[in-house]
């Protein structure tokens, strides 16, 4: 018995001398995986419209009944995202959210997408309910913010030709 | 000097004394954190109280990171509800904690922390201590400890819970049968030094330490302090799987803080007294010459201890409860009495001249 006490003994002295595992987290973070799914983001093409068309099969998608759509009508004067509709409300409640990827499956634009951010903390729950100035990603640097003002004609289409999976 | 100034230096010396030892505890409880994380591959508490180095191109060192740990957990305890349960006897209830506490404290009253010293024009003699010379110490340090469980019963009575009463029973029934294996292995320093005094059975430990005499003894008293001081492997009382926190269950606040205080304090009080039956006290290199070293070493002893019982929490499992019983009635009590009667026997012997024949071969 003695001897046995002694060997764990020295097992737990020989991890003394190993370096720590702990990773320093507010100053250390470690990388997420490639098919992470962390907190939405609203995604834009590259010449700044957004990708939402305001068509809710997110929200129909949605099990925990997360997000809000409210489409409105586009008009070539102030066009938000290509075709006739675009998302004027866009809220989705991340206390309701469990991070199951089917808005991402459901949505025919691509426009939104779970990305990274996994640091969601509030101090109430109606600042749970982020809204679309907080998910909507910044304008790419080659595009212009919406809403633009465009020819008329131009965007008639509000679903892009997709390639056909190969 | 007239018995007046021995108050009064007693006074002043106790007061400097439980000083360092409430600030000690803060540290053991540090201590115990970051060297438990250590081995279990952590960092420990590291937030509160670094100091930052800057360094170019890199980020910035953090020394001594968790230093003030201690100060933010007080403060925390501090400013917690003090919450009474309603069903609870009030006065028990507010009493065991202190009652936990004191003889936690009042062991160290006899424990020398250095030789014959002076210290601001005062002599200490015949060592520094609150209460120096005390011939029946060791005897003071075994009542005083017994006391000590009169807290942890009273407040697993006092919490009108089932936990807390489980514990308080399994406090008193694992402290009574350690008890007797801890005085016996303390009664072999006594019979080789032939005093209670603790500054004659450091003296005598002049030569060379009680633990190389008397290995089994030590061994012992360190299984049955641990017991005595309800630390892993012998936490039965505040298993947490079985008991939720045992017998503090219901406390909350600085009177929660107060029982860890209490099990800290008597953490080091235990180490100061192995320290001095078996370890050699405040004795060590030089020290005939620099009587401060005394406190030097004696700190470094106790922190050696320290470690070690920190180091056995992070090694071994809980004791089941009849495997505890088992261990401490039939295996410590008889191996402290056969120890006990060799080593009478063996003194008795060497008096005599036995050995004498044995010795001048070896010589």
């Amino acid at each position: 018995m003695f001897g046995e006490i002694l060997k764990g003994m020295a097992t737990t002295l020989k991890h003394f001398f190993k370096p720590p595992v702990t990773i320093q987290y507010p100053e250390v973070k470690r990388p997420v995986r490639n098919r992470f799914k962390g907190r939405h983001e609203l995604k834009r093409y590259d010449n700044g419209l957004e990708k939402c068309i305001g068509c809710s099969l997110c929200a129909a998608a949605c099990p925990a009944d997360a997000i809000f759509v409210e489409a409105a009508e586009n008009r070539d004067e102030a066009r938000f995202s290509p075709g006739e509709r675009y998302a004027k409300t866009y809220e989705i409640n991340m206390l309701r959210c469990i991070f199951c990827g089917y808005c991402e499956d459901a949505c025919p634009t691509e426009a939104i997408v779970l990305e990274n951010n996994y640091e969601l903390s509030f101090y109430d729950r109606a600042s749970a309910i982020y809204t679309k100035e907080m998910l909507i990603v910044p304008v790419p640097p080659n595009g212009k913010p919406t809403p633009q003002e465009v020819e008329p004609g131009v965007y008639n289409r509000s679903i892009p030709d997709m390639e056909n999976p190969k | 000097m007239t018995p007046g100034e021995i108050a009064l230096r007693a006074l002043i010396v106790g007061f400097v004394v439980t000083m360092a030892v409430v600030t000690g505890f803060a540290y053991t409880t540090l201590l115990e954190r970051k060297l438990l994380a250590r081995l279990q591959h952590r960092v420990g508490p590291n937030r509160a109280g670094y100091i930052p180095i800057p360094r170019r191109g890199k980020r910035e060192l953090r020394l001594l990171g968790g230093i003030l740990q201690p100060a933010a957990d007080a403060v925390k305890l501090f400013f917690k509800e003090d919450v009474t349960p309603g069903q609870v006897n009030r006065f028990v209830y507010s009493l065991a904690p202190t009652l936990a506490v004191i003889p936690a404290i009042m062991i160290l009253a006899v424990i020398p922390w250095a030789g014959e010293i002076t210290i601001f024009g005062a002599h200490f003699t015949p060592y520094f201590a609150i209460a120096p010379g005390l011939d029946v110490a060791l005897l003071f340090i075994l009542a005083i400890t017994s006391v000590g469980v009169y807290g942890i019963v009273l407040a697993g009575w006092a919490s009108n819970s089932k936990y807390a009463i489980l514990g308080g029973i399994r406090a008193s029934a694992q402290m009574v049968s350690y008890e007797l294996a801890l005085s016996l292995a303390v009664i072999a320093p006594i019979m080789l030094a032939g005093s209670l005094n603790l500054g004659e059975i450091i003296e005598a430990q002049r030569s060379v330490w009680f633990v190389v005499l008397q290995p089994l003894a030590a061994g012992i008293f360190i299984i049955a302090a641990l017991a005595e001081l309800q630390r892993t492997p012998f936490d039965l009382l505040e298993a947490e799987q079985e008991l939720a926190a045992g017998y503090s269950v219901e406390y909350s606040s600085m009177r929660f803080g107060m029982f860890f205080m209490a099990e800290y304090m008597k953490m080091v009080s235990f180490s100061a007294i192995a320290v001095v039956l078996f370890f050699g006290g405040y004795r060590g290199p030089f020290v005939d010459q620099v009587p401060a070293l005394g406190f030097v070493y004696m700190l470094l002893k106790i922190f050696v201890g320290l470690c070690l019982m920190i180091w056995i929490r992070a090694t071994l499992p809980r004791l089941r409860y009849d495997r505890l019983m088992a261990l401490g009635w039939k295996t410590l009590l008889p191996l402290a009495v056969v120890n006990l009667v060799v080593t009478a026997v063996v003194i008795v012997l060497y008096d005599a001249g036995a050995f004498n024949s044995i010795l001048a071969i070896l010589q």
